[in-house]
């Protein structure tokens, strides 16, 4: 017993293995629910976790540019608006935002579904971080790209279009990327506007059987897998937009 | 070809144009030469309208913008069609071959169909002795090339007139010559060009006029040969005795 009392971290994991290798029939039970819990999280993973950020993020991203666009035109009226909306989703958490949407909502007469609250309060939450992100991208595109296009003759949308956004997408790609992985995990919040999503699978598993440590960090492995997958194909994609470098 | 009448550019405070006359024959070349500041830049972006004037009457090709009066984007855009302009840094499109710089106004602009407008820019590619880099992006083109490339892209709108803001000066000097060469093809051809360079060279060789300005005014103009061995003014001497 004497290393145990050493470090009381690996302790505590000695003492849970341990209690495994002890307990034959404790091990074949957490094997068993290991294996009965996989589905049922990664059917969550599946049926709400991926469309949620999926979704989210495509809204989102449409969001981004069109605030991105107004914080750059010269039209006051657009910045501020675009300006007050950065800043107030920001300025609150997503947790409180997600419960304002869901919770406070039905109390001026609008009741949303719960996955429909989630997907406005994810792609509002992606819009307004994801806006900065487009909107220094398109600054840091030089004024000569603009006066190159115009001076073919292109409008102000086109050159945007054609020449800005496709240079401002692969500046903007690293940190869109991270957003998109970030939103991955915070898709977990959704369990509290009640979406079965993977998390409140595995809330729903737990509170059956009481295998907390279990499967939270299976869960957290599914998480992770995605992530590091989404990872993978993040690399890959800035290899391909790097045809050319600048 | 090009008229310019009373053409005044204020930046703030600062006037950088201060009533500039000009008149361009069709076919003929124009080389500006001037001190740092002098306005050569503004003068030839105020010509394709990337600048607006303050005051001023332009001229190109039978159009005219009034700039004492509203101007509208419209009218704009269809002015600066008739021009085609070659910047110092030469400003390709990164994300595009060289083929595609050069199709992409003829196709978005003009609306040109594809395939035609494919078979004009490697025309105009190989005319500038690029044939075989038509597919390159322009992170892979010396700068002799990258400038080669902007020069046909501006070429592939068919303007009525091309300026050139320093087009060589960005270059190694063993790169000059071949950009050079292709300017003096297109001048042969009887392109209507503009050009602010410090190639003295150049200038001799192609040039029907040169124009010296000086704060904000033209000092003088003349025949190349007269205004390189016969200067009428004090500050032309001055100027051409520092870079000759
Ligand atoms: N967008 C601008 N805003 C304010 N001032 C400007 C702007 N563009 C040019 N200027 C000023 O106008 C003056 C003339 O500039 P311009 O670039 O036309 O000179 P230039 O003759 O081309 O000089 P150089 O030989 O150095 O290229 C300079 O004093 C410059 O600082
Ligand atoms: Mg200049």
């Amino acid at each position: 017993m004497a290393p145990i009392r050493k470090s009381p971290r690996n302790g505590l994991v000695k003492m849970y293995l341990s209690n495994i290798a002890v307990d034959p029939d404790r091990t074949a039970r957490l094997i068993e629910i290991a294996k009965t819990s996989l589905w049922p999280l990664l059917e969550g993973a599946i049926s709400y976790t991926i469309p949620l950020t999926i979704i989210s993020f495509i809204f989102g991203l449409l969001l981004a540019i069109l605030t991105a666009l107004a914080r750059i035109t010269h039209v006051k009226i657009l910045q501020v608006i675009a300006r007050i909306y950065v800043s107030a989703i920001r300025g609150t958490p997503l947790l409180v935002q997600l419960f304002i949407i869901f919770y406070g909502l039905p109390n001026v007469g609008v009741t949303l579904d719960p996955f429909i609250s989630a997907v406005i309060g994810f792609s509002l939450n992606v819009g307004a971080y994801a806006s900065e992100t487009i909107r220094a991208a398109i600054l840091s595109i030089s004024k000569g790209q603009w006066e190159a296009g115009y001076s073919i003759g292109m409008s102000y949308s086109q050159v945007l279009q054609r020449i800005i956004l496709p240079q401002a997408a692969r500046v903007s790609l690293p940190p869109l990327s991270n957003t998109f992985i970030s939103l991955v995990k915070d898709t977990s919040l959704a369990s509290v506007v009640l979406i079965t999503e993977m998390f409140r699978r595995a809330q729903e598993i737990t509170s059956r059987n009481y295998e907390f440590l279990l499967v939270y960090t299976e869960a957290a492995l599914i998480y992770w897998v995605i992530c590091s997958f989404l990872s993978v194909l993040q690399q890959y994609m800035e290899k391909r937009l790097d045809r050319y470098d600048v | 070809m090009i008229s310019i009448k009373g053409l005044y550019k204020q930046f703030d405070q600062l006037e950088v144009l201060k009533g500039i006359d000009l008149e361009v024959e069709k076919g003929k070349v124009v080389v500006v030469i001037g001190p740092s500041g002098s306005g050569k830049t503004t003068l030839l972006r105020c010509v394709n309208v990337l600048e607006t004037p303050t005051k001023g009457v332009l001229t190109i090709a039978g159009q005219t913008l009034d700039f004492s009066k509203n101007v509208s984007k419209k009218s704009i855009a269809s002015f600066r069609r008739l021009t085609g302009m070659v910047f110092q840094n030469y400003n390709l499109f990164p994300h595009k071959t060289a083929l595609e710089n050069v199709m992409e106004g003829p196709i978005i602009v003009k609306g040109e169909d594809k395939a035609k407008a494919r078979k004009k820019a490697q025309e105009l590619l190989e005319k500038v002795g690029l044939g075989d880099k038509i597919d390159d992006y322009p992170s892979r083109l010396s700068g002799g090339q990258k400038q080669r490339v902007g020069i046909a892209r501006a070429m592939a709108m068919e303007p009525e007139v091309m300026l050139f803001d320093e087009p060589t000066s960005a270059l190694d000097p063993e790169l000059v010559g071949e950009v050079l060469k292709v300017m003096k093809d297109l001048a042969r051809e009887g392109m209507t060009m503009m050009v602010v360079t410090h190639e003295m060279r150049f200038a001799r060789d192609a040039a029907d006029e040169v124009m010296f300005m000086d704060g904000g005014v033209v000092v003088e103009r003349n025949k190349p040969n007269e205004i390189f061995s016969n200067p009428k003014e004090e500050r032309t001497k001055r100027f051409l005795n520092m870079i000759m």
